[in-house]
Parts: structure tokens; C-alpha cells; sequence
């Protein structure tokens, strides 16, 4: 993955629009969160292949960036993206990862379903 | 006799830093082993900084690593259930356990390995534990294998004791090692921390297994 170039992401989310795609949509702070720092809650979310039809997508904020997808009954919405890349299968994969390469969140877009 | 030692665990490295050491051994002196590995630990979140991972190609690096830990300790008998990571304890349980028992009854073990029900945080190990326990429960008295668990929840030996069972592994460190380096992706900081702490050496030339109470 590459550090995050918001207008080549732009340009990116903006051939998906209207298409019907398979998101996956992620955050996490890791399953040993609590185990490693009492105070902190183990907070982990993740959707696999929601079907979705974006009907607009922006990526806003000067890094790390914000993405939001509007779709006929509500919004997608991803916040802490420092990465990004368009795979070998031509996904748009996008990701936060923090100081020690630890991914926190994760949005993604496919044409075709992702692997279970 | 048919030594067979059986390990079960959910994701690729969970044999690495507490068990690998006793599968050498085990291998070592020709006694065969049988590695159920339930899932590929796609939901891992070590990419790397710069990232050499992403969410989608994890789980195909991950698969190598598992091949060449196996190698390193001398495992020819893995076996993938093909689970997702974080999905096992929504899974049949019942299923699972059944699972479980045909690889059981296959290869009749002596000793079996998996985490201890309850001391093992993360609840893919949870639920891997319950079922395993769940299929040796099924069994006949006489033909169970001995169960060893792994626990390191914080009030595990405030709860059960000292671990019964402590293995000095310092004869296949290297091999142990291997194990450990080959799962790159997961272990870059364990392999640094052995090097520089002595404590953290200590603790992984030893091994603690429970036996659980059947």
C-alpha cells in the first residue's frame, strides 16, 4: 500500500459511483486490547461484503483523510485512512494503520466479493 | 507405543511461543504430530510500517508462514479447517467438537493440546477450547488423550495453580525459534524482544501446560 494521495482516491471513488460493489468496513484496536491496558475497552467491528450501490463518495481532511459513501438509505463512512491501494483483483483497498503498522480501520470496494 | 501428540488452535502462531518448543521435542524423537489449525488469522493487524500487507493478502501470507513453522518444528500432519478469524465461537459448537472427535478417533492421540477454557483472552481461543473439550468429553474414559492446555489470562495461576506441567525446551531452541521467525508477519517484535530481554528469553525456553480436569 501507498501513503494516501486524496486526489488519486477521488478520482478513483468517482468510477465506482453507481455501481454495485462489495464493501468491507472495519475498525479495530485489537482482540488483546483490554488484556494489555485494563482501562481500555477490546472494540472491534466488521462488515464482509455488504452489498452496496454508492451514489456519491468524497475523501476530505488533509491526513489522515476521511471517506464517506452515500447509498439510497444512508451513509458509509470510514475516518483514520493513511493508506491505499488498488489490487492485483482491481479492489480499491483503503486502511489507517497506526505508528507501529498496526491497522485500526479499513475500507474497502469490490466488484466481485471478498474471500470468507 | 503410538506416541501422537494432537494440537489444536485457531490461528497461525497461536503453537509458536507456547507449544512449538514441545512439538519439536515431540518430533524430534520420531513421534508424530497432528497440527488442526481452525483459520488463517485474517482479521491480523500487523501490516507492517511501510505496510507489506493488506486486509486482502494477509491471510495468503499468513498460509506460507504456517507452512514454513510447521516445517521448522517438523510438523507433516497440518490440517486446515478453513475458518475465518474471529467467527469460531459463532460457529456450531456441537459441529466443531464433532470435527474435532474424527480427527480424534483418526489418529489416537496420546496427548492433546489446546487452550485452557476460560484463561485464554481472545475468544477464537475460547471457543476453539470449549470444543475441544466438548469432544474428548464424548469419549470413553479410557480411550481420552490427555488434555494440556495453554492459559495466560492474568488470574490464571491466581485461579489454577502453577501450571502442572513445565518444560525446559532449551534442547530445540533453535527450532522453537524458527517457528516463532517463520510467522514474520505476526512476530517482528517477539523475535526483537527475545534478543534483548533476558526475562523474556527465560520465559520462552520454559513451557506451562494445565492438564484440565475432565
Amino acid at each position: 500500500m501507498q501513503l494516501i494521495q486524496a486526489n488519486e482516491v477521488q478520482n478513483t471513488l468517482d468510477q465506482l459511483i453507481g455501481k454495485e460493489l462489495y464493501l468491507h468496513l472495519e475498525t479495530t484496536n485489537g482482540a488483546y486490547a483490554n488484556h494489555n491496558n485494563d482501562s481500555v475497552l477490546t472494540v472491534n467491528a466488521y462488515i464482509r461484503n455488504g452489498k452496496v450501490t454508492p451514489l456519491s463518495g468524497k475523501i476530505m481532511g488533509n491526513g489522515p483523510f476521511r471517506v464517506g459513501l452515500k447509498i439510497e438509505l444512508g451513509w458509509i463512512y470510514a475516518e483514520g485512512l493513511t493508506h491505499w491501494e488498488i489490487d492485483s483483483k482491481g479492489r480499491l483497498l483503503m486502511a489507517g494503520h497506526d505508528q507501529e503498522g498496526r491497522l485500526a480501520v479499513a475500507l474497502q470496494l469490490s466488484s466481485s466479493p471478498f474471500d470468507v | 507405543m503410538n506416541d501422537h501428540l494432537l494440537v489444536i488452535f485457531p490461528h497461525p502462531d497461536d503453537e509458536a511461543f507456547g507449544v512449538s518448543g514441545t512439538i519439536a521435542q515431540h518430533t524430534k524423537k520420531g513421534s508424530p504430530v497432528t497440527y488442526i489449525c481452525l483459520t488463517l488469522g485474517q482479521m491480523g493487524r500487523n501490516m507492517g510500517n511501510p505496510p507489506f500487507a493488506t486486509r486482502e493478502s494477509l491471510p495468503l501470507i499468513r498460509q506460507k508462514e504456517l507452512e514454513d513453522a510447521c516445517a521448522a518444528v517438523g510438523i507433516d500432519d497440518l490440517r486446515q479447517f478453513g475458518l475465518r478469524d474471529k467467527t469460531v465461537e459463532f460457529e456450531d459448537e456441537k459441529g466443531l467438537a464433532d470435527k474435532f472427535l474424527s480427527v480424534i478417533e483418526e489418529v489416537k492421540p496420546t496427548k492433546l493440546i489446546t487452550f485452557y477454557p476460560g484463561y485464554s483472552v481472545h475468544p477464537d481461543h475460547e471457543a476453539t477450547a470449549r470444543a475441544v473439550v466438548r469432544a474428548v468429553k464424548s469419549m470413553p474414559e479410557l480411550e481420552r488423550p490427555e488434555l494440556l492446555c495453554v492459559a495466560f489470562a492474568k488470574n490464571s495461576e491466581a485461579e489454577l495453580g502453577a501450571p502442572h506441567i513445565v518444560t525446559d525446551i532449551s534442547d530445540v531452541f533453535e527450532e522453537k525459534m524458527n517457528c516463532i521467525k517463520a510467522h514474520k508477519s505476526q512476530t517482528q517484535w517477539l523475535v526483537e524482544s527475545v534478543k534483548k530481554d533476558p526475562a523474556m528469553l527465560e520465559w520462552v525456553k520454559h513451557e506451562r501446560f494445565w492438564r484440565y480436569p475432565l
